[in-house]
């Protein structure tokens, strides 16, 4: 943290002493505490344990779904992937809100196991590592289905998903560390901007 | 409908409207001693419930994308779960229409505050020349005050709401009262290098945030996320600036979800107070007045009017010239993105600043022939700022893939983006309206607006321009240009639809011929001493500056000028 940055207590002794004098905003300042004491709250709330009981998506659905945010946003040495970033319960609870999005993501898993099964005999998830690998690297590119136009429908699908699921990562606590993203602080002054190494 | 409720209390005065105008019109007349009630159509605000500061996108089960993934609809940014309320591209039980061909949007805000909520606390004064330009180009219409008259309100704005910005003398851009300026950030110390060889101003913007404490507001504490709502009141906001002291003078009654439905009018032809529907019970209240204060917004403005129909005033009140409703102004808007590999090298740093830029572009060119009419302004956002939803729809797009590369690319594009906005001066046009639908009613029983909307050759021209600047800007800063647009189809180099900059205006316009103007100078109706409009209607014109700043000074102006009739015994 930078040496300026100001502590959730600093504020809400600033808080409590801000309405001396002629303030307009004789109420505010309690209110303000009040969020704090809100939002500290809510980071000590302990997350719901047990699994997560999808709204919309079948279990095999939901299973098929998880493994292609898996292979989307990865864990890598860095930071963990999009499943652990809960990309998966966030893309079942828009869909489930959401009808365009129950056909695109409901439908284009149906169109992915369907063209597993056509090609390799299983639907995605019981394909061999490297058949899924073989059917990601062909819907993951706009300019495979230009060669290939029985893919089409599921690059569509794919691109969709991809989207969905950098959201759901980089809207995560582990997504936006990965960013080193360093804000959202209480700041007395605005450093402005640090020395930008040369070359 | 059930029994129409009379208040017995005939107050001084009825505001319509607790947004920008209406806020300050309340503070203004009840600090000089007037009674006032003010009808809000939407419900109180809590900042501490309503307010989602602070809170991170994984605090929320939509993570910010709001239920069904409406806030990722392109458009619907606006409609995000962390934005301040209650704005809303649409609402339910209240629609209004566009005519066909037209593809107007109109963003509205029900709640205490109105606008000023989410705003973008952009402070930008007209410049004097912007008073009177049809005497240079011969379009649209002069105004009946001059810069000089309405200085003097820039002043007392300013140094009440706080403004930050610089003294910079530039003739487009006047200077006002301002506390300093934050830092610039990363992204805009490379576009004003940029503009430095180009020859285009940039200078430090102007915008309703403290950076010092005034009047028991906190500073600033640079969490970049104004447009959520400030628990501290460190941005400017009607609803925790303007209000509670216009509350602490105990002459205020405030009533909420109150939706105005028709401004009642004596024989005598005066205004004599306003029927609101209480939205909880559905029925009807007469409020009595001895002036009404019209400050719902231009076009709810214009709606109100239109709908107060009596057979002193066949054609709405305050429309004997028919202009109600006409001259209907958007700011011209047009946006680009470039990327830069230099940012890629700026190390992890907190950039989060003040919500919003602390660079901008003012107009520069106005001392040049250019092939459009009047100005542009360009506002700048990019950078490392907090990561949520959306933020990497445009790399998924570019490079596509998965896995370990496409979070490696992620990483790397992370705030090497530069946005560009402008936002400049459209010219009325007999086409740009709005007009009460002949068949269509709210769920209050209130016929609704039908909205009529075109660009001119004018716009599109500087919407081209727009571009030409922003590509130059990026290619001069050794970016890459990303943003394509097309000069034909809907919206010709990417101009955005009329309504989508919420800059709408110039509705029921002041003017010296009440022939072609529904107020005088002071807001004041031609034709109803008693009424005022005092929002973004009675603009004659739509500068290059968004028009908060000066709707406010417009409205503290009305209210002093009102003050003045009621001590003379006038109302």
């Amino acid at each position: 943290m930078p040496s300026n940055s100001v502590s959730r207590r600093d504020v809400l002794r600033t808080l409590a002493l801000g309405a001396v004098g002629g303030s307009v905003l004789q109420v505010i300042p309690l209110q303000a505490a009040e969020q704090v004491h809100h939002m500290v709250k809510r980071e000590k709330a302990q997350t719901p344990t047990g699994k997560y009981r999808p709204k919309f998506f079948p279990a095999h659905q939901y299973a098929t779904l998880t493994a292609l945010c898996d292979a989307i946003v990865p864990a890598d040495e860095q930071s963990g992937g999009a499943v652990q970033a809960g990309a998966p319960e966030f893309i079942d609870l828009l869909t489930s809100e959401n009808k365009e999005y129950r056909l695109k993501l409901g439908g284009g898993l149906m169109w992915l196991d369907g063209w597993c099964t056509d090609r390799n005999g299983n639907p995605y998830l019981t394909c061999t590592p490297a058949q899924q690998k073989e059917t990601l690297d062909l819907i993951a590119y706009r300019r495979n289905a230009e060669n290939d136009a029985s893919i089409s429908q599921g690059v569509e699908f794919f691109a969709f998903l991809r989207k969905l699921t950098t959201d759901g990562f980089y809207s995560s606590e582990i997504g936006i560390k990965d960013l080193q993203y360093m804000g959202n602080t209480f700041l007395r002054d605005f450093p402005g901007c640090p020395p930008v190494p040369e070359g | 409908m059930a029994q129409v409720h009379r208040s017995a209390t005939v107050y001084d005065v009825c505001i319509v409207g607790s947004g920008a105008a209406g806020g300050t019109a309340a503070k203004i007349l009840t600090e000089g001693g007037l009674s006032v009630v003010l009808l809000e159509a939407g419900p109180p605000l809590d900042p501490s419930e309503d307010f989602k500061e602070h809170v991170w996108p994984y605090d929320l089960p939509h993570r910010g994308a709001g239920v069904g993934g409406n806030a990722l609809k392109p458009g619907n940014g606006l409609e995000g779960e962390f934005v301040a309320p209650t704005g809303a591209w649409t609402i339910e039980g209240e629609p209004y229409t566009s005519a066909p061909g037209s593809n107007f949007r109109w963003y509205r805000s029900r709640i205490v505050g109105g606008r000023t909520n989410h705003w973008g606390r952009i402070a930008l004064r007209f410049a004097p020349v912007d008073f009177h330009v049809k005497t240079q180009d011969g379009l649209g219409d002069d105004w009946p005050i001059r810069y000089q008259e309405l200085a003097p309100y820039y002043d007392k704005v300013e140094s009440y709401i706080g403004v930050f910005g610089t003294k910079e003398n530039i003739p487009s851009a006047p200077d006002g009262i301002f506390q300093p300026p934050p830092k610039p950030r990363c992204n805009e110390i490379i576009v004003k290098q940029a503009c430095d060889k180009l020859g285009i101003l940039c200078i430090p913007s102007r915008l309703a945030i403290l950076t010092q404490p005034l009047n028991g507001r906190p500073a600033c504490h640079y969490c970049g996320q104004c447009g959520r709502g400030c628990v501290l009141a460190s941005n400017f906001s009607s609803s925790q600036v303007m209000i509670p002291p216009a509350q602490k003078t105990g002459r205020l009654t405030l009533v909420t979800n109150a939706m105005a439905r028709e401004i009642l009018v004596g024989k005598d032809g005066r205004a004599e107070g306003v029927s609101y529907i209480d939205k909880k019970t559905r029925s009807e209240t007469r409020i009595r007045a001895k002036a009404v204060m019209v400050s719902a917004s231009a076009c709810e403005s214009a709606r109100l009017l239109l709908n107060s129909k009596s057979s002193l005033f066949p054609n709405g009140l305050a429309n004997s010239s028919g202009v109600v409703g006409r001259n209907l102004m958007d700011s011209t808007g047009s946006e680009g993105v470039g990327y830069f590999p230099q940012m890629e090298k700026v190390p992890p740093h907190n950039h989060d600043g003040v919500g919003g830029m602390h660079m901008y572009i003012p107009w520069w060119k106005f001392d040049r022939k250019n092939d459009f009419p009047r100005g542009y302004h360009i506002e700048i956002w990019g950078g490392r700022s907090m990561p949520g939803v959306g933020m990497f729809h445009d790399t998924c797009d570019e490079v596509e893939g998965y896995g370990a590369s496409l979070k490696q690319t992620c990483r790397k594009q992370y705030g090497a983006q530069i946005g560009f906005a402008g936002r400049g001066e459209m010219i009325p046009n007999p086409d740009s309206y709005c007009e009460i639908d002949p068949d269509i009613v709210d769920q209050w029983g209130i016929p609704v607006l039908r909205f009529h909307f075109k660009w001119s050759d004018n716009e599109i021209k500087m919407a081209k321009d727009m571009q030409q600047t922003f590509r130059s800007l990026v290619e001069t800063a050794g970016g890459t240009y990303t943003t394509k647009t097309i000069p034909d189809g809907n919206n010709p180099h990417g101009i955005a639809d009329g309504g989508v900059i919420i800059h709408e205006v110039g509705t029921a316009r002041m003017g010296s011929d009440a022939k072609t103007s529904a107020l005088n100078g002071f807001c004041q109706a031609h034709d109803v001493k008693n009424l005022f409009v005092t929002d973004g209607a009675c603009l004659v014109t739509n500068p290059d500056k968004n028009p908060t700043l000066s709707i406010m000074a417009l409205a503290w102006r009305a209210s002093d000028y009102l003050l003045d009739e009621a001590k003379k015994g006038n109302l």
